[in-house]
């Protein structure tokens, strides 16, 4: 098939100046974008940083921005993209780089930390385990599905143009909430600290993350407004708040 | 090395479903835990697991129980186990299985609420704890999930190049950083090893670039012994084209659901081959195999759900008969079940949802519609580390491994869920005994000499100037293992593979990888030849030796099973000269009660 133009974003090491480089290389039938990537990497930048694993969609590491979108690199096919202009392929830009197009997502990993882990409540059934109705795993396995490509932190403005790290985990975590929050035996309660700690108000339902989303997961109106009318019927309903003053509860 | 080592009670390599379980458990223990692993948490291998976990609950049929586990476990593997490691599995999967429940996992359910379990090939019940199609992907972030809460210390793409000894004991490791280049010292009272297989020794895998056999070669290159290293699991279906996913899984679940595999002239050629073993239990027309499939329990299965290792051959020997498909495939037709029913296309969208997307996206297919072109892939190696049934010790003291880098368990072929409760159920155990070892064995001292040798030779790649890149040399490996020892061996073949490997370990050893040390994938891949090549060549050495077919391993010589080689597993360690040798040693006795039970059910 054709030779194809590539930009491909080069930089040397986390504070090194970054740049796009021009390369040429055959896309034959049926390539995604981590194919020519790599190709590129045999033929003429061997020492191009690129991150991988399953090559088939179901490990989320090889994230980056192709033409400008958030993408799962193994999941992009080269014969859907214009072959009009180059390929424009570089690291997501929410987080910083640490060489070429891998960057430095240990941020996540250390959000993931902080949030109250899964409580059961004690077993129900006389064999020491639980009863759950096939209904109610449904609804939390759509969370579940999640492969962490991070995808959805990257195009959330929030994060990547407002930097608010510190004090908004994003909608990864978001999902990462939901899936604890509405899990049939869970009992930790986590609506202050989405509340107080995780930012949650921050979010205002733009549905970026859900149109990134490789996995199909409707993170906003199924994860994020959910919480967020939790957060408010906890906090701000009127009898609940005359409740808390008259009981002493710190809570808020 | 000026920098100070890190230290820990258990030292685990590997963060797939046997290194997190290892570690949770060395944790719980109250040892100090760290985990190495050469990707990010949480993308290891056990990511991709589908059908689900092999664990007698008996929640669907209750006439399961671990004896009936065990016995289909050791008929799976040829009688080549070692039975005690398939006894403790087979009574230990319900628990680990019910365990990750109780951290977070979520199975799929029966009507009454409890943990639903599917068939699959060689298990007599329904017995696979699973989540959809995507069981491996519950397990390895329920516990994720759950060892970061622990006080484990996670050491992120990072890559072990050697394990320390003191005095012949394990007592650490020299691991380089892959995103920095730096070296890292680990100084650890116990090691253990869960790495997982050795895929990227062949050409056409459906492993990631991690399967380079890291743990079986830093065993064997601390003085411990492999073994089973001639059984390598070829899944019959993966993807064949376009050529950049060749490789890829096609699940068993396509043709569990009426897919059936035809030739280039369109004939169904799994009914010109069955063996005489399976001839009672197999179909003999198409319209008896789809009777099976929609649930007729008077049909007998099609010939498509014969063992991995029959499709796989049968396979081979279409596309080598000029039979094949245009890509070098031959075809898997799921769509054609809508002559027999009218909703086809939502069913196979709603049995087949990662199938159907997988083709969509990646091939441009639409399996509801059209014929897939599918061939064998490497899936899982059988042999690995020699351990210790109860404790998974190999046989360097303080040196463990778990899952899919130890042997013992699966014999001469695994059966499809035996992999994922193979993680937990060992994962615990070496956690559990790594941690008591440490406990007990007390302190051990790191020998600088070794860590400055082992820096300097992981440096030899990088400061050599005009040597060959590594990447001819990987992928000329490829190519051998794919062509001489692979689906069907023959002596001549293995002895010229044995040979080439040699050359191909000189040529190694004398790589350049230019470039600086920061994620320089050239590099990297220099580092890798070493270990691809040691878990080669123990494959074609232990597959020359045993002139039998049995289970996986094929060879056209001595196409039958032989009586002698029924009793006998192959070892391979290294010699007192550095060279490898191989031998034969008696498979690991039976115990009365287990010989009573396998008398019994057959």
């Amino acid at each position: 098939m054709a030779a194809t133009r590539f930009r491909i974003w080069r930089q040397d090491g986390a504070e090194g100046e970054g740049g796009y480089r021009d390369y040429t290389t055959d896309v034959t039938e049926g390539m995604v974008v981590l194919d020519a990537v790599h190709q590129i990497q045999a033929e003429s930048a061997n020492d191009l940083a690129v991150r991988w694993n399953c090559k088939a969609g179901k490990c989320g590491s090889c994230s980056a921005e192709v033409n400008g979108n958030p993408r799962l690199m193994c999941m992009t096919r080269m014969s859907d993209l214009p072959t009009d202009r180059p390929v424009t392929v570089e690291p997501m830009r929410a987080f910083p780089v640490i060489r070429d197009l891998v960057c430095d997502v240990s941020w996540n990993y250390e959000v993931k930390k902080k949030i109250a882990p899964f409580e059961p409540r004690p077993p129900d059934a006389e064999d020491g385990t639980w009863r759950i109705a096939q209904e109610d795993v449904e609804r939390v396995q759509e969370f579940r599905k999640c492969i962490e490509c991070f995808l959805c932190q990257d195009v959330c403005h929030v994060l990547r143009d407002h930097h608010l790290h510190d004090e908004f985990v994003g909608p990864r975590f978001f999902v990462y909430n939901a899936a604890l929050e509405m899990h049939p035996l869970d009992t930790a309660d986590r609506l202050a600290s989405l509340k107080r700690d995780e930012g949650i108000g921050y979010c205002n339902i733009t549905k970026c993350c859900t149109k990134v989303c490789p996995e199909h997961i409707t993170i906003t109106d199924n994860a994020i407004i959910p919480l967020k009318e939790r957060v408010v019927s906890e906090f701000y309903d009127p009898l609940k708040k005359l409740f808390r003053v008259f009981s002493g509860s710190a809570r808020a | 090395m000026e920098q100070t080592p890190y230290e820990y009670d258990v030292l685990v390599v590997g963060a797939g479903g046997a290194g997190l379980r290892a570690a949770i458990e060395a944790s719980a223990a109250g040892a100090s835990c760290g985990v190495i692993c050469k990707s990010l948490l949480g993308k290891a291998h056990t990511v991709m697991a589908e059908g689900g976990m092999a664990a007698a609950i008996g929640n669907v049929d209750e006439r399961d129980d671990w004896k009936v586990h065990v016995t289909d476990t050791l008929r799976g593997g040829q009688y080549l186990s070692n039975p005690k490691m398939a006894e403790i599995h087979a009574k230990e999967a319900p628990e680990r299985a019910l365990e990750l429940e109780a951290w977070g996992a979520l199975f799929d359910r029966t009507k009454d609420g409890r943990i639903l379990q599917r068939n699959f090939g060689g298990h007599r019940y329904p017995r696979l704890a699973h989540v959809g199609d995507r069981t491996g992907l519950e397990m390895i972030r329920t516990l994720q999930d759950h060892g970061i809460h622990r006080g484990i210390d996670f050491h992120m793409e990072y890559t072990v190049f050697r394990l320390l000894l003191d005095d012949g004991r394990v007592a650490g490791a020299l691991a380089y950083d892959r995103e920095r280049g730096r070296f890292r010292v680990y100084r650890a009272k116990a090691v253990v090893l869960a790495t997982g297989g050795i895929g990227r020794a062949f050409r056409i895998t459906s492993n990631s670039w991690e399967y380079t056999g890291d743990g079986h070669t830093l065993a064997y290159d601390a003085g411990a012994d492999l073994i089973d290293m001639e059984f390598v699991q070829f899944h019959p279906t993966g993807m064949v084209w376009p050529p950049s996913v060749r490789g890829i899984l096609v699940t068993e679940g396509v043709r569990g659901e009426g897919g059936i595999l035809l030739n280039s002239d369109g004939d169904r050629f799994l009914f010109d081959e069955i063996p005489a073993l399976y001839k009672d239990q197999t179909a003999d027309s198409a319209e008896e195999g789809w009777r099976y499939v929609v649930g007729d329990r008077d049909a007998r299965r099609p010939p498509e759900l014969l063992t991995r290792d029959h499709v796989a051959r049968c396979i081979v020997n279409q596309i080598k008969s000029g039979k094949g498909s245009p890509h070098g495939g031959v075809y898997l037709d799921i769509a054609w079940i809508k002559e027999k029913i009218s909703n086809s296309e939502d069913h196979i969208k709603k049995k087949l949802p990662s199938m159907y997307h997988q083709f969509k996206e990646l091939a441009g297919l639409d399996i509801t519609k059209e014929r897939m072109e599918v061939g064998p892939t490497t899936h899982y190696v059988m042999g690995g580390v020699r351990v210790d049934a109860e404790s998974q010790m190999s046989t360097v003291p303080g040196l463990y491994a778990a899952g899919e880098c130890a042997a013992g368990l699966h014999g001469a072929n695994r059966l499809g869920g035996n992999s994922l409760s193979d993680l937990l159920v060992f994962g615990k155990r070496a956690g559990e005994y790594a941690a008591a070892f440490a406990r007990e064995e007390g302190d051990v001292t790191l020998d600088e000499a070794q860590v400055e040798a082992a820096v300097g030779e992981a440096l030899e790649p990088l400061e050599r100037e005009g040597g060959e890149g590594p990447y001819q040399i990987q992928h000329e490996l490829q190519d051998l293992m794919q062509e001489k020892v692979g689906i069907v061996r023959i002596e001549s073949e293995l002895e010229e593979a044995i040979e080439e490997i040699g050359r191909l370990s000189e040529r190694a050893r004398a790589v350049s990888a230019p470039g600086n040390r920061e994620y320089n994938p050239g590099w990297h891949t220099a580092l890798d030849l070493h270990p691809l090549l040691v878990a080669s060549e123990a494959v074609a050495r232990a597959g020359l030796l045993r002139r039998e077919s049995r289970g996986a391993q094929f060879r056209d010589d001595y196409p039958r099973k032989d009586e002698h080689f029924g009793k006998v597993i192959i070892r391979a360690a290294r010699g007192a000269d550095g060279e490898m040798v191989v031998e034969e040693i008696p498979v690991e006795p039976m115990s009365d009660e287990l010989t009573r039970l396998v008398e019994e059910m057959g």
